[in-house]
């Protein structure tokens, strides 16, 4: 078990970001091609620019319902995706797109689902908060604080029942950790050994709550899990190397012990909870949020180090921020140009044998509408 | 035909299932090692081992929520809740999760879970342990709902269960674990969404769900014997999927229907029922549909008055006399 660590300070002027005896050096950071360094660099970009353009349509009045914003979180879908192998899976909760693009899910698909477009990727069914994608291990995106850690845990639990070595990365922000359903799967996952990593991604609020009024433990949150007998571990979610480094670590935990870890990362968002609340003044000055973006963005760090080890240029740099702005440009008016689900698909995707034609889906009366 | 319990059946369905599907897995509290709270699973550790009979600690949540994850992955778990009264404290799970993550995927993924367990009151349990929620489920369309009421339809109906790939809740009864009925040796299965006539008749239709089928069944019996009235008796068997053809059809046969429902009248079943047949059989109609739900007031304590609360067959042999 690591000591407790000093309780996750907000940022002050004078802190020097990153500290330079890094995990660079880590084994899994170590065989790093250039190229790959480059990839999360533009992963985390992409993430960024789609949804600074999805804020962009969704101020204009054009999308419905929420819109959970990732920036400032990047590097730690990008840090922990980049790991991923053919078995493992990742689940997450609302603020789901920065994953969803990490796994692979194309921009056009995301931003169409935004507009509540047919061409969406849960064809307009799931929006902002419900994207999925089975095909690249991707299972949501969920809308209930917490209600995905069980889930989390069944995907950890199908693989090892099936014999496969593959682990759940199951997602969740700092307010989860005060759900019930969260203590009763890590029980759960030590008790029967489940290969699942719970990462807390702590951006110190709850909606408006922070951590000193919502958690009766302060020091952090990943410790909870002490009482579990789960090993667990924090990670400065600003770094993509120690992002790396730690989630690799309990994943091999995972993969090898089939035994479950819950690693918190300490991270920011620049936006609100959702759009409503942004850069509300209740619960966090003007002040503080510019320090981040100044000191601490994750973006900005990765690129300097890039930069620094010599493996990129600012023009580079320049090249690959003008493509994503492009990308999401191209998504955006896509997602415009798509066509609104047709009305009849209200009742598609109910139910699989419905869908599917069979024999029990056409059998007693689905549905009771007239 | 042999005569075998409810609980045998629903013990030899689950028996079958594990064998013919090595996704199918049993979780629940006290299924294995223990037998079963009311002994379902009674043997099934025993004979097939750890990785398929598994014993869950007091944790609905988590892992009914467990189990509809696995089910995303393809594994066929059969979740044991002791009763369908605990379901509330796995809601989030069950509702938004096993029930709405096919549509919100926008049909990428579906959940082959079943769940199951006793839903009935007149146990002298006392509110807490006497909920019917196949209401609630039935109104959460992404979930199927059954309630067998004999021995030969749990069988059958928790064999297609199993098979099907949506999650389906299977309502049981701890009244009728121990009644008999005569059951086939050999393979069957029950689709979901198929009605029964238990007992033909022509004045009236007692159209009931679950154990309310077999007080129906005491009424019709009586009805004849003493009122010269024959009363046919429709057991919906699964909830949704409905059998609305045979509501309707038994209702233009006889054109007079009694719902016979143990679920609270208010948004209960029967009303889903009664608003069915007004709309599509008004015309059919020779008096207006009674219903005969429990006493609406939660499920009290006190056997003697618990037995009043439910479906009696005086009280449907009241109803039906007055629209005779």
């Amino acid at each position: 078990m690591p000591k407790l660590p000093n309780p996750m300070p907000i940022a002050t002027d004078d802190e020097v970001a990153l500290d330079p005896a890094d995990y660079a050096r880590a084994e899994i950071n170590a065989s790093l091609k250039p190229k790959q360094k480059i990839g999360f660099l533009r992963e985390m970009i992409r993430i960024r620019r789609f949804e600074q353009t999805s804020l962009k349509y969704y101020n204009q009045g054009v999308m419905g319902g929420f819109l959970h914003l990732y920036i400032g979180q990047e590097a730690v879908a990008v840090g922990t995706v980049s790991l991923l192998g053919k078995n493992d899976h990742v689940i997450t909760a609302y603020r789901d797109h920065g994953h969803a693009l990490a796994v692979g899910m194309g921009m056009n698909e995301c931003m169409a689902e935004l507009f509540g477009k047919a061409t969406g990727c849960s064809r307009g069914k799931g929006g902002s908060m419900h994207f999925f994608a089975p095909d690249k291990n991707y299972w949501g995106g969920h809308g209930i604080v917490g209600g995905q850690t069980p889930l989390g845990l069944g995907l950890a639990y199908g693989l090892k029942y099936k014999g496969l070595k593959g682990c759940a990365l199951c997602f969740m922000g700092d307010g989860a950790v005060n759900q019930g359903a969260y203590h009763e799967s890590l029980n759960l996952a030590a008790l029967w050994k489940l290969p699942v990593v719970y990462i807390i991604e702590n951006n110190k609020y709850s909606m408006g709550t922070t951590l000193e009024r919502s958690s009766a433990m302060r020091n952090c949150l990943a410790e909870r899990a002490d009482g579990y007998g789960i090993v667990w571990d924090i990670a400065n979610g600003e770094d993509l190397y120690e992002v790396r480094a730690k989630t690799a670590s309990a994943m091999r935990r995972a993969h090898d012990q089939s035994l479950p870890t819950v690693l918190e990362v300490d991270t920011y968002r620049y936006y609100g909870h959702s759009v409503a609340d942004a850069n509300a003044k209740k619960y966090r000055s003007p002040e503080e949020i510019e320090r981040y973006k100044n000191h601490h963005d994750p973006i900005r760090l990765w690129k300097k180090r890039l930069i620094d080890e010599g493996v990129l240029t600012e023009a580079d740099a320049d090249a690959i921020d003008e493509a994503a702005k492009e990308e999401a440009d191209t998504a955006a008016q896509f997602a415009i140009d798509s066509d609104t689900p047709a009305p009849e698909t209200i009742f598609e995707d109910v139910y699989w044998e419905v869908d599917n034609k069979t024999e029990a889906g056409s059998t007693g009366k689905h549905f009771f509408s007239e | 035909m042999p005569l075998i319990t409810y609980r045998k059946a629903l013990n030899d369905a689950l028996a079958e299932e594990i064998t013919r599907d090595e996704n199918v897995v049993i979780i629940g509290e006290e299924v294995a090692q223990y037998n079963g709270a009311y002994k379902v699973t009674e043997g099934l550790w025993q004979r097939f081992g750890d990785k398929r009979v598994v014993d869950a600690p007091i944790s609905e949540a988590g892992f009914i929520g467990m189990g509809i994850g696995a089910s995303m992955l393809g594994i066929r778990p059969v979740m044991e809740l002791m009763f369908w009264s605990f379901a509330y404290v796995a809601w989030d799970q069950i509702i938004n999760n096993a029930g709405q993550v096919r549509y919100m995927s926008g049909g990428l993924i579906n959940c082959p879970i079943v769940i199951r367990g006793p839903a009935n009151g007149g146990t002298s349990v006392g509110a807490t342990h006497s909920h019917t929620p196949e209401n609630f489920i039935a109104n959460t369309p992404g979930l199927k709902v059954v309630c067998p009421a004999t021995a030969y339809d749990a069988k059958g109906l928790m064999k297609s269960a199993i098979r099907d790939n949506d999650p389906v809740c299977v309502m049981e009864n701890t009244l009728l674990y121990g009644e008999s009925w005569e059951v086939p040796e050999e393979e069957y299965l029950i689709p979901l969404g198929v009605a029964d006539i238990k007992r033909e008749g022509t004045d009236v239709s007692l159209i009931a769900h679950g154990r309310a089928v077999i007080t129906a069944l005491k009424a019709a019996e009586i009805l004849a014997a003493e009122h010269d009235i024959h009363a046919e008796v429709l057991d919906l068997r699964s909830i949704r999927p409905l059998d609305e053809e045979a509501i309707l059809n038994t209702v233009r046969k006889t054109h007079r229907a009694v719902l016979v429902d143990e679920n609270k009248p208010f948004c209960g079943v029967s009303a889903q029922i009664a608003a069915t047949i007004q709309e599509k059989a008004f015309d059919d109609l020779d008096a207006p549909v009674q219903r005969v739900c429990a006493l609406d007031a939660p499920a009290i304590y006190s056997p003697v008055l618990e037995n009043l609360q439910l479906p009696t067959v005086s009280r449907i042999i009241e109803k039906v006399l007055q629209i005779r």
